[in-house]
């Protein structure tokens, strides 16, 4: 293509404490083009575009924009230059109304150009309207923010990258909380993005959707560019191999787990006091690896967290080994023999700054204590080693702190805590969420090999090829009921859409 | 939205209600007397002091409940800015003294003993006013910069200069009462009566306080800078992206809040005729307590001008409530605290998703 480059990044340099984050990366963007930047967490892809739009600032290299050089200190010069990004964690003003939201920065006066310093909420109103009436979007501009779902927020955060008339935007991880008829509606919105000659950088980690919507993949690794290639000639595998830089075989481990026939746990028409979830009944066999599956707000959560007792139960029974339990408490859980994985680890899952050894003993101080009183120190790093051991974590000490840690030896951190306590039911939400590739496998793996010891997992996840991967039966959740169940052996990922579908 | 257009909101609004379940019918009532559970404990209280001593709510009481408002109201408005940055300002209280003290020796009468300045008499008022103003900006400015550049806590940030604030006026009026007053300032200005309701006047500063208490909701509700504050509050983050000057607004909601400031000590000193070593000492936790009666949440991002204004008039009506009941200035202060208190309770659980 002849034409000129809408944006070059040329030998980007980034370096952060301890960690150089981007090391000489190359990337072009050409004009009404789709280019998916790939690569695991901590790839820099995410870094690369803050350097991009003046929240980092880069060590070295240059960036060209329509072969201008330019460099942005501050995301109001890159809004101004028509660089707009959606980003990864949702930056929302929640209390604020969905108008204020998107004029944000940049908030409409009476009398442009006037001295007068006065707002025109009209003015703002009215654009709002002509911004969603023109990606179609069914929202009232005087909505507060805090009282819609997550995948509108997302959609007005987007509508707002595209009211700021850019040539390039950026959307970063995009869809992670959208429906599936919503990412089609986004990618109706991108695809008239990209006529009206706009660059789109698009960061996601879902192949299908990279697939379907890109021009041009390219693939990072360890803050290093690995390949650009157009996405035509390009498949799935050949994108994990340059994301992991290794043959990847098997996305999944062989399953040589048993499951036994007698129910360990019963659930008996289980509905939530605040939230959607209702009359839900299953059986758990031991040894067993049950997967939910569902959209986005479909309840799977709440199911866990209402069998956990972290949220409040309005009807329903649990029978554990044909005897009646009630986890009112994650504490009473707890000691029923119950483990949970939140979905959130960052949020929910670690203590960010304390120490790995520290994580790993927070959830069975009880018993490592030195006499009546005191805890033991040496039964604690004794536990913590032998958990590193097991579960063969990565970290330089146990006094490391957990924060410093990949995803996926967080995760793993987190597992360990667990087993600790030596329950015989897992509850895994989105356990392997924001976890990378190759990390996940040894997830996966991990999984199969508690089955294999007898104990039993409900394993919540959004992706449903791991869980066609590695469960033994998949229940599947709709408008906070249970609309039905699959076979993994035999079902596709479209039974499972329609069943998700049931009552949404 | 105008689907019922033909009925009206309420009438809508009763048919939702009529098609809730009875559970959610029930949560629906707790929840709408819940969420204005201070003002109707307040309005309790109102008709019980009333109840006990018929002369609470006459017209002078009233007038009086209304004017001490207004004296009281630009400090908590000032306050209330920093409390919607998600922050506080503990130093409100003694840039009001600092301030009143400051408007007091350069509005002193002329040849009079103990004259504070030797011969420098009455100076333009509204070159004092400015001063006044100028010097609480001024310590707003160091609270705003050292919170907004040094991610300094305000709660640490406003208690040292709350502490230095003192030192300041400690050291330069060595806690000497500043009195006689010059009449251009304080009743031919400040305390000029405007009109009478009986035998009580409203004076100059309640119509002041109206002006600033406008001027304030313009600046709120109709400027970049009012939105921006909001948004910061709400977000940092969100706004920092959005290209929204962070930094800029955190220092102008400080700076704008310490003019309040030194606008309250300017009027105080008029008003009690008077610059003392205890004006101002705990006006910022009056004015703290009434942001959040009134609403102004600690949780940032959230508040009203009305809501603040309410609050100061609440706060006010419970505070000549007990003077009318007899109760002692001790007692006081332990239902000013268990007011506060029960105020943030009932302010968190709006905030707090149940699970």
């Amino acid at each position: 293509m002849a034409e000129k480059a809408l944006l070059r990044m040329e030998h980007i340099s980034k370096s952060f404490p301890g960690v150089k984050a981007l090391d000489d990366v190359n990337f072009t963007l050409k004009p009404g083009t789709v280019h998916a930047l790939m690569g695991e967490n901590g790839a820099g892809k995410s870094t690369l575009m803050k350097c991009l739009f003046g929240i980092y600032s880069k060590d070295e290299g240059q960036i060209y924009l329509e072969d201008k050089p330019v460099d942005f200190k501050t995301p109001r010069e890159a809004l101004d230059n028509g660089v707009a990004m959606v980003h990864q964690e949702l930056n929302q003003a929640l209390k604020r109304n969905v108008m204020d939201n998107i004029w944000l920065g940049r908030y409409k006066l009476m009398r442009a150009g006037k001295n007068l310093p006065f707002l025109s909420e009209k003015k703002m109103y009215d654009a709002t309207m002509d911004v969603f009436k023109k990606l179609g979007l069914n929202i009232d501009p005087k909505r507060e923010m805090a009282s819609m779902p997550v995948s509108q927020r997302q959609m007005v955060e987007i509508a707002k990258a595209v009211s700021y008339d850019a040539r390039i935007i950026v959307l970063d991880e995009p869809t992670s909380s959208l429906t599936e008829v919503e990412v089609e509606h986004l990618f109706k919105i991108i695809n008239m993005l990209r006529d009206r000659g706009c660059g789109i950088i698009y960061i996601s980690h879902k192949m299908e959707e990279i697939l379907r919507i890109s021009d041009e993949v390219t693939v990072m690794r360890d803050g290093k560019w690995v390949a650009t290639r157009s996405a035509k000639d390009i498949t799935i595998d050949e994108i994990i191999k340059l994301m992991v830089g290794r043959e990847l075989t098997n996305r999944f481990p062989p399953k040589n787990h048993v499951v036994s026939n007698e129910a360990i746990l019963k659930v008996d028409n289980l509905s939530a006091m605040y939230s959607g979830l209702k009359d839900v009944s299953f059986e758990l066999k031991k040894g067993e690896i049950l997967g939910v599956a569902g959209l986005d707000g479909s309840g799977r959560t709440e199911l866990l967290e209402n069998i956990f007792g972290a949220a409040t139960r309005k009807d329903g029974k649990l029978y554990k080994n044909g005897k009646e339990i009630f986890n009112k408490t994650p504490k009473e859980s707890v000691k029923n023999g119950f483990a949970m994985v939140t979905e959130e680890r960052r949020a929910t899952g670690i203590f960010n700054i304390l120490t790995v050894k520290e994580n790993t003993v927070i959830s069975s101080l009880k018993s490592l204590k030195a006499g009546k009183v005191f805890l033991s120190d040496r039964k604690m790093r004794a536990v913590t080693k032998t958990n590193i051991e097991k579960l063969s974590i990565k970290t330089p000490s146990q006094e490391t702190r957990i924060r410093s840690l990949s995803g996926g030896n967080q995760q793993k951190v987190i597992f360990g805590r667990w087993m600790l306590t030596n329950p015989d039911i897992f509850l895994l939400d989105e356990p392997t969420r924001g976890i990378d590739v190759g990390a996940k496998y040894e997830i996966y793996q991990l999984i199969i090999d508690m089955a294999k010891e007898g104990d039993s997992i409900i394993m919540v996840s959004s992706e449903m090829p791991e869980l066609l991967g590695i469960c033994d039966r998949i229940l599947v959740m709709s408008g906070g009921r249970l609309a039905g169940e699959v076979n993994p052996q035999t079902a596709s990922q479209e039974d499972i859409m329609k069943l998700a579908a049931k009552y949404a | 939205m105008n689907t019922n257009s033909n009925k009206g909101r309420f009438a809508t609004r009763i048919d939702e209600f009529k098609a809730l379940s009875q559970r959610d019918k029930k949560r629906y009532v707790s929840n709408w007397f819940l969420d204005r559970a201070m003002i109707i404990i307040i309005i309790l209280l109102v008709i019980y002091i009333q109840a006990q001593r018929p002369t609470f709510l006459q017209p002078a009481s009233i007038i009086n409940i209304l004017t001490l408002t207004a004296a009281r109201l630009p400090i908590a408005l000032g306050v209330a800015g920093c409390i919607i940055l998600a922050g506080t300002d503990l130093s409100a209280g003694r840039i009001v003294g600092l301030t009143a003290f400051s408007s007091a020796i350069f509005l002193q009468k002329t040849g009079i003993m103990g004259k504070f300045l030797e011969g420098v008499g009455p100076q333009p008022v509204f070159l004092i006013v400015i001063m006044a103003m100028g010097i609480g900006a001024l310590i707003g400015l160091v609270n705003g910069f050292c919170v907004a550049k040094f991610k300094v806590h305000p709660f640490i940030v406003t208690l040292s200069t709350q502490m230095i604030t003192y030192g300041i006026y400690l050291t330069v009026s060595n806690a000497k009462q500043v009195s006689s007053l010059d009449p251009s300032y304080t009743t031919s200005f400040v305390t000029s009566p405007l009109f009478k309701v009986g035998m009580t006047s409203v004076n100059t500063y309640v119509l002041l306080a109206i002006i600033v208490t406008g001027a304030m909701w313009v600046v709120w509700n109709k400027t970049r800078f009012g939105k921006n504050m909001f948004a910061v509050g709400s977000n940092e983050e969100a706004a920092r992206v959005s290209g929204v000057n962070v930094t800029l607004t955190i220092v102008s909601v400080f700076t704008l809040a310490g003019a309040c400031y030194g606008y309250t000590g300017f009027i105080e000193a008029a008003r009690l005729g008077a610059s003392t070593g205890t004006l101002g000492l705990n006006y910022e936790a009056d004015a703290i307590a009434a942001c959040v009666i009134g609403g102004v949440s600690f949780v940032g991002g959230i508040g009203k001008i009305s809501g603040v204004v309410l609050g100061v008039f609440l706060m006010q009506l419970i505070i000549n409530g007990m003077t009318f009941m007899g109760i002692s200035g001790n007692t006081t202060y332990i239902i000013k605290g268990a007011v506060i208190l029960v105020a943030c309770i009932i302010d968190m659980r709006k905030y707090l998703t149940k699970k």
